[in-house]
């Protein structure tokens, strides 16, 4: 596509999206650490109380984590109306520990089962980007076909069902489409009840595993495509019509050019920047809705992780799965915009 | 009446010979119409007619809105989607364009009719290269040249408009405007057509570029032997370079002739008007006239002659019957009340 | 593409309406849901706070001609609880997306007339906060505060507004330039003034549309909030239903009833807000929808009986 010529990088531009994004960052990061320290049931005070650690790790963590020091300079707790002690050496307040403690890859322990939060997470990630791949996949693909077909057939037939199917779908609650599909699937199909594997057992081989996994990816793939096709098609569907109403597919008309060949040639490439833009802007959704889906089908992945740690007010696991989850879009965002810098020459070469 | 005195110095290529040459396009009573949901038809072209000879430039003249556009547009069947051609035949080599299938049109378009866009600016995909969409309309209608042959072609098209070679890798905003309008005249020439439409070439650009753009055109035209119609309001340029002149106005034809005639013998007070309007550079003393009014609206057409609110010359039956065209000489035609023997 | 606001008042956007089908489907399927709400305790067979006794069979019982949506883990009649829980769902929803309105529309509009610095602070701060996902923000903030009904719209109406305040700070944009509004500032207006006559009316419209569709994603929140658990559990909203259907044992119950009808519920209410708010984007801001591959066989249209041709009369 980009065939043959030097890819002139515009550094400024990178550079400035790089910066963004680490502003973003660190905006997040901080809002991390006050998130959970601001709101009521200070977590570190709770935390040392919880029963379920013993004493000894109360004091390990008491020690690690700086407890019993200032949150940060010239408070002691977050309270603005109570004046602490100014003097307090800002490399010994929490917020300096914390932030250290980041930049080593130390994200707390968590208080429900005792490990570090690092490797819970760790794992989990990986089974979230499996579920979210598939779905994600599939549903651009879709999406993007019916989009183009249907703003090539304008206001007929096709447009109309395009339309309708992709606004039901847009309206429908990830989880309870999920719950339906889940009772359909597990009663009619005889598809897992959820979980990524089936409960105790064995296999012969990494490929009958894989089966398995694939037999429970099934029903949740299936959930998330829907519910993203919609938006997708609605998108590439406007974003197409604009593009075929430009100048230039006119002159490709009057080229003699067939309307598959203008298509494929002309409007699919300048209207799949747009779409990149809008695909990264749907992390943020991406995240809501593996939530949701990890949450009805029992998938071990991020958003369970981070669900469960709610409702058992395990902090640092919270903490450190917020942080994950803000920071993968944050990731997600900067690599669309590098890569839509990369596709425009407009952009790439100044 | 109007002296305008370049005519005979006017292009050191000899003037054609009307008479002898081949009809390549014959344009037959064509009318076109834009259909609207709430509204009548609007009517933009009305029982249109003119000849194209091998070799001839014909200067297409008429304010905004008059109907050139739809003209030209309706000649490759790229009218937008309220366009409608409700009469008239399209003869091309003697074949009636309007016959075809829309796939026998995109075997016509380009290889023997190309056309250069009236904002050429914009009529450039900016994701490709200017090589690569040269290469494209060769391509559609050559699938079997061979790269060498295309790189060659390529090359060759773009030193003919005076852009380097060197520069087909580049992308559109990468050009300057007067580049980018070079640009669209070569991949224009790409398939050797037989008739190239130039709307409005030089709009936008300014004055200097005009001139080398017009002239480009012109020198191609003799190399190639190609026919040209040239769209434009600028009568100056018209005659300059043309061989025949159509003057529109408000969808129908005012008058048709050579370009001598319309100089030095106009007969429809449009003609006559617009000639005035234009100033003349051994005459600076003269003032400007401009044409009062409007151009009609094509929904809400006067009855009678279009050009009758303006007309400083008018009479009853203008406002009550449409003129018919009265053909003055072999190449003169003219619509006008006024030409009526009685 | 800004908007050209070429409604002439109310009648004018009467009529716009009534032409597009789309939007006037939508409006009656919102309407429909209101009033439900509405007549809630004259339609709804049983008062869903009335103590019921219960037996092991009443318990997801199936539809039956006393439960025309049977019963759920409390016994109650699903039918009424569906009619009820339309207020709790429509209440959070319009409550909430109002909050997201006001504060989006001040920061649209103080960013579009301010412009400078004001402009870009503000919209890098709705930079950030598009960029941070919503609902683990949100589920942090309700779960971490006291699970309540005012907590949820709260939070919902403060992470929703960044569409909104896009939307007006280009309307803002586009209007500031126009002649009218440098006229008046050349006279000497004061901003609040200009702000007050000139812009306003041309931005509430689209507003109006935009707060359609605010209130539908505010109500798909409120569901997903309440499902996850985070909502009081005594107002019975629809995503409250479903959290109780789900986590306690509906689906091995094989209860249907009680799962399907509240999601139902909030797809009719999306729905026909997403359409009746698309069907007023439509009328407000009038895209003549057609591209240059739209063109068909009908292009050639001559019929049989042709125009007569002019005639060309010889003159000697």
């Amino acid at each position: 596509m980009i065939s043959g010529d030097k890819i002139l990088m515009n550094y400024r531009y990178l550079l400035n999206k790089f910066a963004w994004a680490l502003l973003t960052i660190i905006f997040v990061i901080v809002l991390n650490f006050f998130l959970f320290r601001v709101l009521p049931g200070d977590p570190a005070r709770a935390g040392l109380r919880d029963p379920r650690l013993t004493v000894e790790a109360q004091e390990a963590i008491r020690a690690r984590f700086g407890l019993d020091k200032p949150v940060i300079n010239c408070f002691d707790s977050l309270n603005p109306l109570k004046i602490g002690n100014c003097a307090v050496n800002p490399l010994e307040t929490q917020f300096f520990i914390y932030v250290s403690n980041l930049l080593r890859g130390e994200l707390g322990i968590s208080y429900h089962s005792n490990r570090p939060v690092v490797d819970i997470l760790g794992e989990r990630l990986w089974n979230t980007i499996l579920l979210v791949s598939a779905g994600q996949i599939l549903s651009i693909v879709i999406g993007i076909s019916l989009g183009v077909v249907a703003a090539w057939k304008l206001r007929t037939m096709i447009d109309y069902g395009a339309l309708v199917s992709s606004l039901v779908a847009w309206s429908l609650p990830t989880f309870w489409l999920g719950i339906i599909l889940l009772f359909i699937g597990s009663r009619y199909f005889g598809l897992p009840i959820g979980g990524k594997m089936t409960p105790g057992a064995h296999f012969e081989s990494t490929w009958e595993q894989w089966k398995d996994i694939a037999r429970h990816l099934i029903l949740p793939t299936i959930t998330f495509t829907i519910i993203f096709i919609g938006e997708y098609m609605l998108i590439m569907r406007s974003t197409m019509v604009d593009v075929l109403s430009e100048d230039f597919i006119l002159t490709a008309k009057a080229k003699g050019l067939h309307s598959i060949q203008i298509l494929k040639d002309h409007a699919l490439r300048n209207s799949m920047l747009p779409m990149v833009t809008i695909i990264a802007l749907n992390l943020g959704f991406t995240v809501a809705g593996a939530i949701q889906i990890e949450t009805v089908f029992s998938w071990p992945g991020l958003g369970q992780v981070f669900f469960e740690a709610v409702g058992r007010r395990d902090y640092p696991m919270l903490q450190g799965a917020f942080l994950i989850l803000a920071i993968s879009v944050i990731f997600a965002n900067l690599a669309a915009d590098l890569l839509y810098s990369y596709l425009d020459p407009r952009v790439r070469a100044g | 009446m109007t002296e305008m005195k370049s005519i005979e110095s006017r292009n050191l290529h000899p003037a054609m010979n009307l008479r002898s040459a081949p009809v390549i396009l014959d344009v037959q009573h064509v009318s076109v119409d834009f259909v609207s949901e709430r509204q009548t038809p609007a009517h933009a072209v009305m029982d249109l007619s003119f000849m194209l000879r091998e070799g001839e430039m014909l200067g297409l003249v008429g304010e905004s809105g008059c109907g050139k556009t739809t003209l030209m547009l309706s000649i490759l069947r790229l009218l937008p989607a309220a366009g409608r051609i409700v009469s008239g035949k399209i003869d091309f080599f003697e074949r009636d364009l309007l016959d075809l299938t829309e796939a026998g049109m995109n075997d016509i378009r380009w290889k023997n009719i190309s056309i250069i866009f009236q904002g050429a600016m914009n009529a450039l995909n900016p994701v490709r290269t200017i090589g690569d969409q040269i290469k494209e309309a060769i391509v559609v209608h050559f699938p079997r040249t061979s790269k060498q042959s295309l790189a060659e072609r390529i090359d060759e098209l773009l030193e003919m408009v005076g852009i380097g070679a060197n520069r087909k890798d580049q992308y559109p905003h990468q050009y300057s405007g007067g580049m980018r309008q070079r640009a669209m005249i070569a991949m224009a020439l790409a398939c050797n057509p037989q008739i190239v439409i130039a709307d409005e070439p030089t709009t936008a650009l300014d004055v200097m570029v005009q001139a080398q753009i017009l002239e480009l055109l012109d020198n191609l035209r003799h190399k190639l032997g190609l026919s040209v119609i040239l769209v434009t309001h600028d009568l100056g340029v018209v005659a300059e370079i043309c061989d025949t002149v159509l003057v529109m106005y408000g969808g129908v034809s005012a008058e048709y002739a050579d370009v001598d005639s319309i100089y030095n013998d106009p007969r429809h007070p449009y003609t006559q008007q617009l000639l005035k309007a234009f100033p003349d550079l051994s005459r600076p003393k003269d003032r400007l006239i401009a044409i009062p009014g409007y151009p009609p609206q094509l929904n809400a057409l006067p009855p009678g002659c279009r050009f009758a609110p303006r007309c400083p010359q008018v009479f009853e039956r203008c406002n009550i019957e449409q003129p018919a065209l009265y053909q003055l000489g072999p190449f003169h035609q003219a619509g006008c009340h006024l030409l009526s023997a009685s | 593409m800004q908007s050209q606001i070429t409604v002439s008042g109310f009648g004018g956007f009467w009529a716009n309406l009534k032409q597009n089908s789309m939007g006037v489907f939508g409006l009656i399927m919102v309407l429909m849901a209101i009033g439900m709400a509405l007549l809630a305790p004259w339609l709804a067979p049983y008062d869903p706070n009335a103590p019921v006794k219960v037996t092991i069979d009443d318990i997801y019982a199936p539809p039956s001609p006393e439960h025309w949506l049977g019963t759920d883990d409390a016994a109650k009649d699903v039918l009424s609880n569906f009619i009820y829980g339309s207020r709790v769902s429509l209440t959070v929803g319009f409550f909430a997306s109002f909050i997201s309105i006001f504060i989006g529309g001040a920061i649209g509009i103080m960013a579009g007339f301010l412009g400078g610095r004001v402009e870009n602070g503000l919209m890098r701060l709705t930079d950030i906060m598009l960029v941070i996902p919503d609902l683990p923000l949100a589920v942090v903030l309700v779960a971490l505060t006291k699970p309540s009904l005012l907590n949820i719209i709260f939070v919902i109406g403060i992470l929703g507004w960044t569409g909104t305040a896009r939307l007006v700070r280009s309307q803002t944009l586009s209007v500031k330039e126009r002649k009218f509004v440098l006229r008046a500032k050349a006279i000497g207006a004061g901003q609040f003034y200009i702000i007050r006559r000139h812009l306003l009316p041309l931005v509430l419209p689209l507003m109006v549309a935009n707060t359609v569709l605010v209130i539908s994603l505010a109500i798909l929140n409120e569901s997903t909030l309440s499902f996850l658990g985070l909502s009081d559990p005594t107002t019975l909203s629809w995503g409250q239903m479903l959290n109780f259907a789900f986590t306690r044992g509906a689906m091995s119950a094989g209860a249907w009833w009680a799962l399907v009808p509240p999601g139902f519920g909030i797809v009719w209410v999306v729905l026909g807000c997403t359409l009746f708010g698309h069907g007023l984007e439509q009328i407000l801001n009038p895209r003549l929808e057609t591209h240059h591959l739209a063109v068909g066989e009908e292009m050639v249209a001559r019929e049989d009986s042709r125009m007569t041709p002019g005639e060309i009369v010889e003159l000697t």
